[in-house]
């Protein structure tokens, strides 16, 4: 049985949530620390390439705000805000981006794969679509050992056209496994824009053809996502198997770090940041009491703060050894 | 030792009895369950262990060895069947950068116990796409274990010790050995090693070293050797990552000659790989040049004759040893 599409929730517009501090910290750590990690490269301490998300931050902040330890998640390359929103830490994460022996992956996976098993983390793949499956993988495990556990999967908009994602979705489906797909739709695939590689405009439509529910949500309004999340949670948790969620948001960056977004159309980027999930969630809360402007600064303060002696930690680092380039390529 | 069974029905005997000591062990593949496999290679364990332990999935093999390696990362033991070995090509991303490099990548915060198990080889009839010997394709992998059993009891071994071993293990099961008959082993707990080369025959002439159905080819040849005074040993490697030099090392120091035969095209194959570290590494044991007997540098052939043309024979196995001696 196939669910319609439903419509973008509004929740933002009915004021801030309780929680709204929690949430605007969550953000604001991986605003903060995203553009650390642009200061580091442009210092030429991260090697290889970065691809960062800001702009997208409530989509990782919302979906894991609800989830348990337990639960499991994948992501993308552009992954440090979900890996971070599951419960990493902070210095871990500048560690292994660094490439200093006290990263997460002891320095052996870098800026696109970033891992916390500890937390649920289980991988940030470098593959477009190479994590779907695993993900479905662990929903198994959550199926066959009766934990009760949902496996997340965060995948970007131009994943919806690799093989994987209809091998993964269709799979899930069919053995009605806990699964969430959360699209991030950032609006481009690398440099091109989803309608010149995909002849539909709302992706959650792809789930028709899996006959599980396709929800499009406001991925720049962190208590739509949150909404649409513990809907997917209920149905995965009770056996009704997977959800796919397309939450539309704005990458405000360029697709990595050697590309300035020359092709995106005048006024574009101006009027995404007007949508700017931070600005949007701060503008709710100042709505709903005038005095919350003093304390969205003092939030600010106190994670730019958590942000820079992570990442001062971390540079105190030492790299790893050279001779434990040999280490866990095999049990 | 009790009953005979042949190498197709051994794969069955092997998976349960890995899944009745062990709950974590479970079969995924197209077709393995209900209907006991394309190859009838894993009939009865659907009866036995049920539809949750024994997974029929969609056609799907980027699914099937993603949702294996996310089942393995998560505390499962699974076993993923690729049907013909020629679809590892399907989903080489997930085995070559996913699965070969999820301990490594993550700092060995997760281990990857699974087992991908797929049908082999040539000399069937199957056509191109469906008779490659596939196992050269992850030589040049690290992360993974490779294994080619050409014997019952090598494949019921190994099987097993894929199944309990800690790591990604490819086991390649050749399709044109499905009728080769040997004995059940029941009721041993200690089985047949990864990174072990049998020696199948002792000699002191020169020294075939060969897999699964050039195995045979090669034994033929020494037989035929004998006959003219010459005394080959046969050497089957039977894992080749991790590679057992040393017992192919030992039996040079008594031939001083190495004749290797594969299923394979040379570029980018073990029996290169093999020649070149005898050659660089072991040069003072060598009395003649090394052989090197490949498949022929062409996909494989469909009609019977080309097929068989494209196969190492045995009479070259026998030609080239018989120069070798002449050197």
């Amino acid at each position: 049985m196939t669910e319609p599409v439903d419509e973008l929730v509004p929740a933002l517009r009915h004021g801030a949530p309780s929680d709204s501090s929690q949430l605007l910290s969550e953000m604001l750590r991986i605003r903060f620390f995203e553009e650390e990690v642009q200061q580091l490269f442009s210092l030429n301490l991260v090697r290889g390439s970065t691809h960062l998300m800001q702009g997208q931050e409530a989509i990782p902040v919302g979906v894991s705000s609800v989830l348990f330890k337990t639960d499991t998640m994948t992501c993308t390359y552009r992954g440090h805000g979900a890996v971070l929103a599951k419960g990493a830490a902070m210095d871990a994460c500048f560690g292994e981006i660094l490439g200093r022996a006290g990263g997460l992956c002891k320095g052996r996976g870098g800026s696109m794969h970033l891992t916390d098993v500890s937390v649920g983390a289980l991988g940030s793949n470098a593959i477009v679509g190479a994590h779907l499956p695993i993900s479905v993988g662990a929903a198994l495990t959550s199926k066959l050992r009766r934990t009760g556990s949902v496996s997340v999967a965060f995948l970007g908009d131009g994943a919806t056209n690799i093989g994987t994602f209809h091998e993964s979705v269709n799979m899930a489906a069919v053995w009605k496994l806990p699964v969430i797909f959360v699209i991030e739709n950032n609006q481009y695939g690398e440099y091109s824009p989803v309608a010149a590689t995909t002849p539909i405009s709302r992706l959650a439509d792809r789930s028709v053809s899996y006959g599980i529910p396709g929800v499009f949500v406001d991925g720049n309004d962190v208590v739509s996502v949150r909404a649409v999340t513990i809907q997917a949670l209920e149905r995965a948790r009770s056996g009704l198997g997977p959800t796919l969620i397309e939450a539309n948001t704005y990458r405000q960056v360029g697709h990595s770090r050697s590309d300035p977004g020359a092709y995106r159309p005048e006024g574009e980027l101006d009027a995404w940041l007007l949508k700017d999930p931070i600005l949007q969630l701060e503008n709710a809360m100042i709505a709903s009491d005038p005095q919350a402007t003093s304390h969205i600064a003092l939030v600010r303060e106190q994670v730019k703060l958590e942000v820079i002696q992570a990442r001062d930690r971390a540079l105190s680092w030492p790299e790893p050894p050279v001779e434990a380039r040999f280490e866990d390529v095999y049990s | 030792m009790t009953d005979l069974i042949n190498y197709r029905q051994i794969i069955a005997v092997a998976i349960a009895d890995a899944m009745r000591i062990d709950p974590d062990v479970i079969l995924i593949g197209e077709d393995v369950g209900a209907a006991g496999g394309a190859f009838k290679t894993t009939v009865g364990l659907f009866d036995e262990f049920g539809p949750e332990r024994v997974l029929d999935t969609p056609i799907s093999e980027q699914a099937i060895v993603g949702a294996a390696l996310g089942a393995a990362i998560t505390g499962m033991r699974p076993v993923a069947e690729i049907m013909f070995a020629d679809f590892a090509g399907v989903c080489f991303d997930q085995i070559a950068n996913q699965v070969a490099k999820y301990r490594y990548m993550t700092g060995g915060q997760v281990s990857v116990p699974m087992t991908i198990r797929m049908a082999n080889g040539a000399g069937s009839g199957f056509g191109a796409q469906h008779s490659q010997p596939a196992e050269n394709w992850f030589l040049n992998v690290p992360g993974l274990k490779i294994v080619v059993p050409a014997t019952v009891e090598d494949l019921y071994g190994l099987l097993r010790s894929a199944i309990a071993d800690d790591n990604p293990v490819l086991v390649f099961e050749h399709k044109n050995l499905f009728a080769i008959k040997g004995h059940v082993p029941y009721g041993e707990t200690e089985f047949v090693p990864i990174g072990v080369a049998a020696v199948v025959r002792t000699g002191s002439d020169v020294t075939i070293v060969a897999t699964q159905q050039m195995r045979y080819r090669a034994v033929e040849a020494a037989a035929i050797l004998e006959t003219e005074g010459i005394s080959a040993a046969v050497i089957d490697p039977r894992t080749l990552v991790p590679f057992d030099d040393a017992t192919v090392i030992s039996s040079l120091q008594e031939t001083s000659r190495l004749l290797v035969v594969q299923e394979a095209p040379e570029s980018g194959s073990w029996g290169a790989s093999l020649v070149s570290r005898v050659v660089t590494g072991h040069f003072e044991l060598l009395d003649a040049p090394p052989v090197l007997i490949s498949a022929e540098n062409i996909p494989v052939p469909y009609a019977a004759d080309m097929e068989e043309a494209w196969l190492p024979s045995v009479q070259d196995i026998v030609s080239a040893a018989r120069k070798q001696c002449a050197y």
